[in-house]
């Protein structure tokens, strides 16, 4: 719990209106109590749009005295330096298991200096207590889109509109996974019974697939994407060389499943029989006949992670030649 | 550091073989691979290593995760066959546990590996465990089914009675209990070569730590690559402790002229079958993984 109170705690830091939303902040429909003002805005590269605050109008920024907020002037302080540089990232939630936030999370003390270092944490249902998409840079989105829910087709639009780099994270996003299963029923929406991934609908820029996607390759494409947006030209020149067959990934569509080695490996006689592809499958579905990948289909999820893991589905060796020196890179970027 | 077209970046290379004789007396070579492994786990450099272990037939490898010595030795020499040891990269650090993995494979399967520490898809803590991957030369392999097609067949020899196959000077050998030898010209065994093999792009495994195979050098050496930051320093104690005999490969016969010769002539010939592949059809081609 440590690791999730320094989380939440950085957030608070951030973002210090976040106690009196919610709690004490009168309803629109009850003008004829005091308005309890709202505390000081948020650093700039925080700042909820306007049109999104919960804002009562005639609100004033003054501080009740009986107000406890002694720790603002110093957190402040403290987040003008590293704030000035990074990139504003956020979690948004679709229909997903939140094993993909967990995965983000399962970075431990890299969590901390992804936060300390490259990225403001802008939106999270989980982590930050900021209730609308806001504008940012990048927008991790976990699950796929339930099309009979108003608000996730949306929000999923609003997403698109809103962020600079859009990353499908995690299977379901990426390919719809274990969604695509769902024939509805569930409670409380037992209508909810048609979903998609975001490329069906929105254009995405870059996966990063798997179920859940590992930690490891989340802390690789947030310093990729953090290099591309911040960095010198020559890092810049690194960051898309890495992040452009996980862009290809994402052009090359919303399906996949263990069929895909077969179609675009085996059948294209390019297998190796390396094994990769029965290390990924989270389901233990990949066995090897003759030396080649056997699925047993009835239990693939549809993940994609075998196709994505195999070195003949795609390989640049422009980049994993040079795997010594970009893990340095990233070693030595998540250095505290 | 010295980066060649076809030998990909090493820091050096030698001649070198085990200076332990039980190591020697069923290796393929040198005996390097299975050395390396051993010194590394006596070291705590590696908690285990995945090789291709025993299967259930005869000369059908099975990867398996060796943590003793013994385990290393039942694994000596090489199959020529597929043994998918990258299946278990994962499988290593969950159910064996392992936080310091070796690995064992063919260029391709060091490609699968690189790639999986920088893109680890299905791969989740795996990428820092790797702490050793060494790399075995490799012009092509055979699925199972064509090694039986070559000894029982065309060798009309009994799998079970083998005690060792090697590629080498031109020929396929298999040798058995009873002293017998048969070669076969490499030009019967290409036909049942393992399709992916063709348009694969590397020879000597450029991008193991280190990497080692039989030519270039004499009968019962192996040349070795030393290729990476982690492979350099795992050489280096390994020859401070006196694991290996080494010489310098200028002064051995045939030498590095040998492997790139033969580097040259396979990649050279996968190139032109991934050109060929893109006009296999008619106004059609074939897929191109390379990006």
């Amino acid at each position: 719990m440590g690791l999730f109170e320094k989380i939440l705690g950085i957030f608070k830091k951030k973002d210090v209106t976040v106690e009196t939303r919610g709690t004490t902040a009168p309803k629109p429909d009850e003008p004829e109590k005091p308005a309890v003002p709202e505390r000081p805005a948020p650093p700039p590269t925080n700042a909820i749009p306007a049109e999104r605050a919960p804002v009562v109008e005639g609100q004033t920024s003054a501080i009740p005295p009986d107000e406890k907020v002694p720790t603002t002037a110093q957190t402040d302080t403290k987040e003008v330096k590293p704030v000035s540089d990074k990139i504003t990232a956020g979690h948004v939630h679709m229909s997903g298991c939140t094993g993909c936030e967990v995965a983000i999370a399962d970075n431990y003390a890299g969590l901390l200096t992804l936060l300390d270092k490259y990225v403001d944490w802008v939106y999270d249902l989980t982590l930050a207590d900021v209730r609308h998409i806001p504008e940012m840079d990048v927008a991790l989105v976990e699950g796929s889109v339930c099309i009979n829910d108003k608000i996730s087709v949306e929000e999923i639009r609003e997403t698109r509109e809103k962020s600079k780099i859009v990353v499908a994270l995690g299977s379901c996003a990426c390919y719809g996974n274990i969604t695509r299963f769902c024939r509805g029923g569930q409670q409380n929406q037992p209508q909810h019974e048609a979903y998609l991934p975001i490329g069906d609908l929105i254009k995405v820029d870059v996966y990063l697939p798997g179920c859940g996607p590992s930690p490891q390759l989340i802390k690789n494409v947030c310093v990729a994407a953090y290099l591309l947006l911040k960095g010198n030209a020559d890092q810049q020149a690194l960051a898309t060389a890495y992040l452009k067959p996980l862009m290809q990934a994402a052009e090359r569509g919303t399906e996949a499943c263990f069929c895909d080695l077969m179609i675009d490996v085996i059948d294209q006689g390019l297998c190796i029989g390396c094994g990769a592809c029965a290390a990924a499958c989270p389901v233990r579905a990949i066995t090897h006949e003759y030396g080649k990948p056997q699925g047993q289909r009835d239990l693939c999820i549809k993940c994609g992670a075998c196709y994505n893991q195999c070195p003949r589905s795609w390989f640049s060796f422009d980049v994993v030649s040079q795997y010594e020196g970009i893990m340095e890179t990233i070693d030595a970027a998540m250095q505290e | 550091m010295v980066s060649d077209n076809f030998l990909g970046n090493y820091a050096s290379c030698v001649a070198a073989r085990s200076t332990n004789r039980a190591i020697l007396a069923g290796s393929q070579d040198g005996g390097i691979v299975t050395q390396l492994f051993a010194f590394a786990l006596e070291e705590g450099i590696i908690d285990g290593a995945i090789v291709a272990g025993p299967g259930d037939e005869p000369w059908r490898p099975r990867p398996m995760v060796a943590t003793t010595v013994a385990e290393l030795l039942a694994a000596r020499g090489t199959k020529y066959n597929i043994s998918p040891n990258v299946s278990f990269i994962k499988e290593a650090t969950r159910s064996y546990g392992l936080d310091k993995v070796g690995i064992v494979g063919t260029p391709c399967q060091m490609q699968a590996v690189r790639k999986g520490q920088l893109y680890p898809v299905g791969l989740r803590d795996v990428p820092d465990k790797i702490a050793l991957a060494i790399g075995i030369f490799c012009m092509e392999n055979f699925p199972y089914q064509s090694i039986v097609q070559l000894v029982e067949d065309h060798a009309n020899t009994k799998l079970d009675n083998v005690t060792k196959m090697d590629i080498g000077k031109g020929k396929f050998w298999v040798y058995t209990e009873r002293g017998a030898t048969v070669q076969l010209p490499l030009k019967v065994t290409h036909k049942y070569e393992q399709p992916g093999c063709h348009v694969c792009l590397d020879y000597v495994a450029n991008l193991a730590d280190i990497s080692t195979g039989s030519v270039g050098t004499p009968d019962g050496w192996s040349t070795v690559f030393v290729r990476s930051k982690k492979g350099t320093d795992i050489w280096s104690k390994a020859l401070a402790a006196g694991c290996f005999e080494t010489k310098p490969i200028e002064e051995v016969k045939p030498g590095l002229e040998l492997v790139t010769k033969l580097a040259t002539e396979k990649i050279t010939k996968n190139r032109k079958t991934i050109e060929e592949r893109a006009s296999f059809g008619v106004g059609k081609g074939l897929r191109n993984p390379y990006i």
